[in-house]
């Protein structure tokens, strides 16, 4: 897939159909890959990349490249087209400057699953038919594909490509039994005070770095109210673990309804924080009260808490009731 | 060379935690380490180093530096400060060893931070020998060996023992309070293991990286390079990397309105967040090239033309495996590096 990638991609650049692309860049190792503009062929020949490691979300970057000069080509995974998608329903991108090419998804790969087996010192990975054949510098070492799978294609909704204006392998579907909700209904099924100290020791694990809002799609707000150095408080600042609370909390209901469960958050996170839960809990929430919505599956719908109908959405109060069932 | 059997660590564990609080690298349920609290039952990790680093326990991400309580035309001035315990950092790796003698070098000087003083004059810091480095490792970039590591005690492992060398005042009365429960022991083993480990590192992707070529005499050459634009335009702006650092030292002081009087504390600051030295005229850097590049002129630039050649990075590797985009510190160097 590669190769054809690069191949259609400098096609592309040579007829001035796009004049950049944006990909994945090869790093120092077999899976640090960083999101990267190519803007010649030399370049897209010598360090685009397109492996068991690229998982990062292109999408966000497309706020600020389609606001530039010409168009850019970008590669998405089914997942990355939510984002892509619900970002143009959000007037962010500009959808004329960019040509997108639907390719395969995942599963993908996360390296911290490697090593928290103890496969360390890393110098490659080979996946043959379901097994990671792994070379380190310490010898061989194997281990079932399947157990180093990325958090965020463990449960995967979808191998359907919801915009593409080409489409690179063959088109999935959308996958109803994903188990997606399935940790968040266990979660559920805790008594509030089980849930509550679930929370607060998986929050407290928070180093304020900001890497889930910042890389998030949902997230593009210019100027975040948590940034704002007249709020009283700081966001840096590991005040106590109340504030850590608060800020993904209300984060989460902040990207409520736009939220397409991309997984980014959870995967960036340095302390491993399973921060998608709590936007899965929203998506689950608002299908089971407004009925299934899925974020970025079109451009044109109107969002479930935006779109208030007297008639037909429930009151509050049934809300409530239904919620302490 | 006195030692202990390491089937017996829990009891050596329990000794030093006796006296003092002791803290140790465990392994959460995620897998990944972080320094805990000893207890009965923790366990040491296995993994080579913590998410976190070791430089929290003298330069912690948040503290109060001072109250001020109103009452009428009354303020009073109090210090939180309270009485400071000693306590023992075990199993400190030679790279976090060394990020302490960077922020000594921050913190210890004229005027002397008496916060980081204190914490400092309490811990006392054993390290542990590298056996087994990984990829990401390039602290012998800057002249660190993981098979002789600083710090007040250093210890080694043979596989069946762990065996103790105090290297201050601090680590030969640590070894002391534990020398009912220490042998002699023959050392041969463990040399062969350093070379072992010494002949690993060699094989490493980064085993040459080489940071000659950096320092204070090419400022403007770096300053100015046009690479900054191609190197920042993926990252995010996240603090993830300044905060796993262990030499990241920038802080940020701010007061907080209680409603009756104030409390100023001072937390970690990233040069990565767009309030980064943000001041009353505004702020000097208004991109996140700007800010992406003060993050590495400071470790590679900035702080060897203040501090006699030493860089601010000790290459532990954490920025490499924890940024959201994997760019890093070692990206930087290859793509700048000017020969």
């Amino acid at each position: 897939m590669q190769e054809a990638m690069i191949n259609r991609a400098k096609e592309l650049m040579a007829d001035g159909t796009v004049s950049r692309v944006i990909g994945w860049k090869r790093g120092e190792f077999a899976y640090d890959i960083t999101p990267a503009v190519f803007e010649t062929a030399e370049e897209i020949d010598s360090d685009f990349v397109c492996d068991d490691f690229t998982a990062a979300n292109v999408s966000k970057y497309l706020i600020k490249e389609s606001r530039k000069e010409g168009r850019i080509l970008a590669f998405l995974k089914p997942c990355d087209t939510y984002s892509f998608n619900q970002l143009i329903k959000e007037h962010r991108i500009i959808r004329e400057n960019v040509y997108v090419i639907g390719i395969p998804g995942g599963p993908k790969l996360d390296a911290e699953k490697l090593k928290a087996r103890g496969i360390t010192g890393i110098l490659g990975v080979r996946n043959e038919k379901g097994t990671l054949h792994i070379d380190t510098v310490y010898g061989e070492e194997t281990m079932p594909m399947f157990e180093a799978i990325l958090g965020k294609c463990e449960n995967c909704k979808s191998t359907k490509h919801v915009v593409y204006d080409e489409l690179m392998g063959e088109e999935g579907e959308v996958i109803a039994d994903s188990g997606r909700f399935d940790r968040v209904a266990e979660l559920e099924n805790m008594t509030a005070q089980q849930r509550f100290e679930f929370w607060r020791e998986q929050l407290s694990k928070c180093i304020r770095c900001n890497a889930c809002r910042n890389v998030c799609p949902a997230c593009s707000c210019e100027n975040c109210v948590f940034d704002n150095p007249d709020s009283g408080i700081s966001n840096k600042a590991a005040a106590d673990s109340f504030e850590e609370n608060n800020f993904h909390i209300i984060r989460a209901f902040h990207v409520a309804g736009r939220c397409t469960d991309c997984g980014e958050c959870s995967r960036v996170c340095p302390q491993n924080i399973p921060l998608h839960l709590l936007n899965r809990k929203f998506i689950k929430d608002i299908n089971e009260l407004y009925g299934e919505y899925q974020a970025g599956e079109d451009t044109t719908s109107r969002a479930p808490l935006t779109n208030y109908n007297a008639d037909e959405d429930c009151e509050p109060s049934i809300v409530h009731e239904r919620g302490a069932e | 060379m006195l030692m202990i059997s390491l089937d017996r660590l829990d009891e050596l564990f329990a000794a030093v935690a006796a006296k003092q609080t002791l803290y140790l690298p465990a392994d959460r349920e995620d897998g990944q380490a972080e320094y805990r609290r000893w207890e009965d039952g923790v366990k040491l990790s296995s993994r080579l180093n913590t998410v976190r680093s070791a430089k929290d326990f003298f330069f912690p991400q948040t503290e109060d530096l001072v109250e001020f309580k109103m009452e009428g035309k009354n303020i009073e001035v109090i210090d939180p400060r309270k009485e400071s315990e000693d306590f023992v950092v075990f199993g400190v790796r030679a790279c976090d060893a060394r990020s302490f003698t960077i922020l000594d070098k921050v913190y210890l000087v004229e005027p002397v931070d008496s916060y980081y003083k204190t914490r400092r004059d309490h811990g006392t810091v054993v390290t542990m020998a590298c056996t087994r480095p990984e990829e990401t490792c390039f602290c012998r970039t800057f002249g660190i060996d993981p098979t002789a590591p600083e710090g007040d005690c250093a210890c080694w492992s043979d596989g069946e023992s762990l065996f103790f060398r105090a290297n201050t005042e601090k680590g030969e009365k640590f070894v002391d309070s534990i020398s009912s429960l220490l042998d002699e022991g023959d050392t041969e083993k463990l040399e062969k293991i350093n070379e072992r480990t010494r002949d690993v590192l060699s094989k490493m992707p980064l085993a040459n990286l080489s940071a000659e070529n950096f320092g204070g005499d090419k400022l403007n050459e770096y300053f100015n390079s046009d690479k900054w634009g191609e190197l920042s335009e993926a990252c995010l702006g996240c603090g993830t990397c300044t905060f796993v650092c262990p030499t990241c030292q920038c802080y940020d002081i701010r007061d907080f309105d209680t409603g009756h009087g104030i409390k100023r504390f001072r937390c970690w600051d990233s040069c990565m967040y767009s309030d980064f030295t943000k001041m009353a005229h505004g702020n000097p850097r208004l991109t996140q090239l700007e800010r992406f590049r003060q993050r590495f002129m400071h470790k590679l630039v900035y702080f060897p033309a203040n501090n006699n050649g030493e860089f601010g990075c000790v290459g532990c590797g954490r920025c490499l495996s924890k940024c959201p985009i994997s760019m890093n510190i070692v990206k930087v160097m290859k793509a700048l590096e000017v020969k």
